[in-house]
């Protein structure tokens, strides 16, 4: 035995210096209190004291950053945040992650619906949609869980036939598959004369949510379309359970497992790291939350419709874990609230108001990928690692990957002159 | 210091070829390595060294022949359960993970286990046989030299408390300091009761250290004998060894 050699007193003294993973912890639990605080003040901002504000200040705040906006924001940071476990944790460069968002979607379309009421199909659980209503009618709550399982599922699916492939051939393959999902929802009208989706007249409405399926009316009562700080609120908590489950599961042996792997595979797996198991579970539970932020979109847009799935969302979300850094989650939320709003509030207000001044009719919003496309370049350029790169990234970047060229100094600029 | 074969075979490799595609790398090669030796593996660049020890440890399955190891075939098993069978492997090139720190390496070289304490016991073991890990323990494993990050490397592959450790190329691009420090830990670990295969390209530094060797040369074993026997026939070592 290679320990019973050892003499105790000979033993060297052990480091004093923390391990790394206390400070990671410690450094979480810094950022977890921050965006609790933001959170909740955000929210009570907006219940409580917007009302008793100036009415400019008021306007301002519709104009620029009305709840809904921050919403629809919360719905890409929970997709970014399970995106950024297949990129960001495990290195697998994922383009179709929309498939996700669609797939969850629509299983919020089949169970919280009328829709499958066409089926003769009648069934209630916990739910706020009237009793007489046909369709299936589940608990958001339970159609969270299911959304979630069905699209770790199809993770697992896509990510099986994949695993042999590498960064480029992989991406491709995740292309497709984020291509084929939306196309049969758009298609699903008649499959074989079952209608999966309603094609692009899409699933509308859908059952109103409550906070709690039971219990008093203040936590029990069905959430109308204007209720848009509990709303707020019920989405900020699955946002914190996803970071919950991303720094839990970073810091056990699957996140290990996908540190190794992204770091290199082939050491991993001498280590006795699974790589294929360990993949996907990445795709797994990245799928998972992906399928909680389609019932949460499908929740806030109050309807599912298939013509809104497209690839710009894979890059849009690829966006996000690249600028806020990949790896870090705090930092993927931050570039995903910070993404979607200038999407969704920041360039078409800016629009407005512009074209209001000066008289012109310029499409702000139709430039998001050109603002896009420039802030990945840049980002490339001048600071790979991403706006807070995770803990570990940090003291490395210093040098960045280049490419082998460039790492001997070779003189590639001499080409072009 | 022990000579010869020492006890029974740990690992024995019977006519293995190995294929990437439809190229042989390794051409019905047989080798066994006793309990508590070191075995060289030693030959020019391209003879198929590293695919053997890639072909141990898991990674790649021989197309025909049969590995055995504790008198167990292992030549199907994937290259995870054979890490826990009691095979470790420190890589070509170092590959030690370099965004993490020492000590992250080190934990990921204890994967396969679940036994906090031994796996503590092996941590402080290691960090005595490589002090100078021990004073880096939270560096990020990536900013250190290519000494260092060899001494990681084989100190991780310790971590998964191997009975044959597996190294290749501990030696490359290290300066000759450095590469004595290599080779005096490499005695130390089979002090302590690991086997040890080593593959080499500095084939005269291996045959110092080792109790028998074998020689291959473009995917076929050409020689094999007493490690000491070998460095000592001028002949030998003029024709393979660079000598």
């Amino acid at each position: 035995m290679a320990s019973t050699t050892i003499d105790a007193a000979a033993t060297p003294p052990t480091p004093t210096a923390p391990p790394s993973h206390e400070v990671v912890d410690r450094t979480n639990r810094r950022w977890a209190l921050g965006f609790a605080i933001a959170a909740l003040g955000l929210w009570a901002f907006y219940k409580f004291a917007l009302e008793s504000m100036p009415g400019g200040v008021q306007d301002a705040f519709q104009t620029w950053l009305p709840l809904t906006a921050v919403n629809e924001a919360i719905v890409w940071v929970i997709c970014a945040i399970g995106l950024n476990i297949v990129v960001g944790y495990a290195g697998l460069l994922d383009l179709g992650f929309v498939a996700f968002w669609a797939i969850g979607g629509y299983c919020a379309g089949w169970f919280m619906s009328f829709f499958l009421g066409q089926y003769d199909i009648t069934f209630h659980f916990l739910s706020a949609a009237p009793p007489t209503q046909s369709g299936i009618h589940i608990n958001w709550w339970i159609v969270l869980a299911i959304a979630g399982a069905v699209c770790a599922f199809f993770g697992i699916l896509i990510g099986a036939p994949t695993l042999r492939l590498k960064s480029d051939y992989l991406a491709i393959v995740t292309l497709g598959f984020g291509e084929i999902i939306p196309q049969v929802f758009v298609n699903g009208e008649d499959i074989a004369g079952f209608n999966l989706s309603n094609g692009t007249k899409g699933i509308t409405p859908l059952d109103p949510i409550t906070a709690l399926p039971v219990g008093p009316e203040a936590v029990s009562r069905p959430l109308g379309p204007f209720d848009l700080e509990t709303k707020y609120l019920l989405f900020a908590l699955i946002v914190a359970f996803c970071v919950f489950v991303s720094l839990r599961i970073r810091e056990g042996r699957l996140g290990r497992a996908w540190l190794a792997i992204r770091e290199d595979e082939l050491a991993a797996s001498m280590m006795g790291v699974p790589l294929m198991r360990s993949k996907l579970a990445a795709y797994a539970v990245g799928a998972f939350m992906g399928g909680l932020g389609g019932v949460v979109f499908a929740i806030h847009v109050n309807g599912v419709f298939a013509d809104r799935f497209n690839f710009s969302i894979s890059i849009i979300l690829l966006a996000m874990v690249v600028l806020g850094g990949m790896g870090n989650v705090w930092g993927v939320m931050i570039g995903a609230l910070g993404l979607a709003w200038i999407n969704s509030t920041f360039l078409p207000k800016l629009g407005e108001t512009v074209n209001d001044a000066l008289d012109t009719e310029i499409n702000f919003p139709s430039y998001n990928f050109l603002i896009f496309g420039s802030i990945l370049v840049l980002m490339m350029l001048f600071r790979r690692e991403g706006l807070f790169p995770e803990t570990r990234t940090r003291e490395l970047v210093q040098e960045p990957e280049r490419t082998e060229l460039e790492d001997m100094h070779a003189d590639l600029e001499g080409d072009v002159r | 210091m022990s000579q010869g074969a020492v006890g029974e075979p740990l690992l024995q490799v019977d006519d293995i070829s190995v294929y990437y595609g439809n190229i042989a790398a390794v051409k019905g090669l047989s080798m066994s390595v006793p309990q508590g030796a070191i075995v060289t593996l030693i030959g020019s660049n391209g003879a198929g060294k590293s695919t053997t020890l890639r072909t141990i440890s898991g990674l790649l399955h021989p197309k025909s022949g049969r590995i055995t190891f504790e008198g167990k075939e292992i030549s199907r098993s994937p290259g995870h359960e054979v890490v826990g069978m009691g095979i470790a492997h420190s890589p070509e090139g170092r590959r030690i993970f370099p965004r993490m720190t020492v000590d992250e390496n080190l934990e990921l070289g204890a994967f396969t286990r679940d036994d906090k304490e031994g796996i503590a016991a092996d941590r402080d073991h290691v960090l005595e046989l490589f002090p100078r890990l021990a004073e880096r323990i939270n560096q990020k494993a990536g900013t250190m030299s290519g000494g260092e990050q060899q001494m990681l490397a084989v100190a991780r592959a310790m971590m998964a408390k191997p009975r044959l450790l597996l190294l290749d190329e501990p030696s490359m691009g290290l300066a000759p300091v450095l590469v004595d420090l290599i080779f005096d830990t490499i005695e130390k670990i089979r002090e302590s009761g690991v086997t040890i295969l080593l593959v080499e390209q500095n084939a005269l530094a291996a045959l110092r250290v080792a109790d028998y060797a074998y020689v291959m040369e473009s995917g076929f074993l050409k020689l094999q004998g007493p490690a000491r026997e070998l460095a000592e026939d001028d002949e030998v070592v003029r024709a393979y060894l660079g000598g």
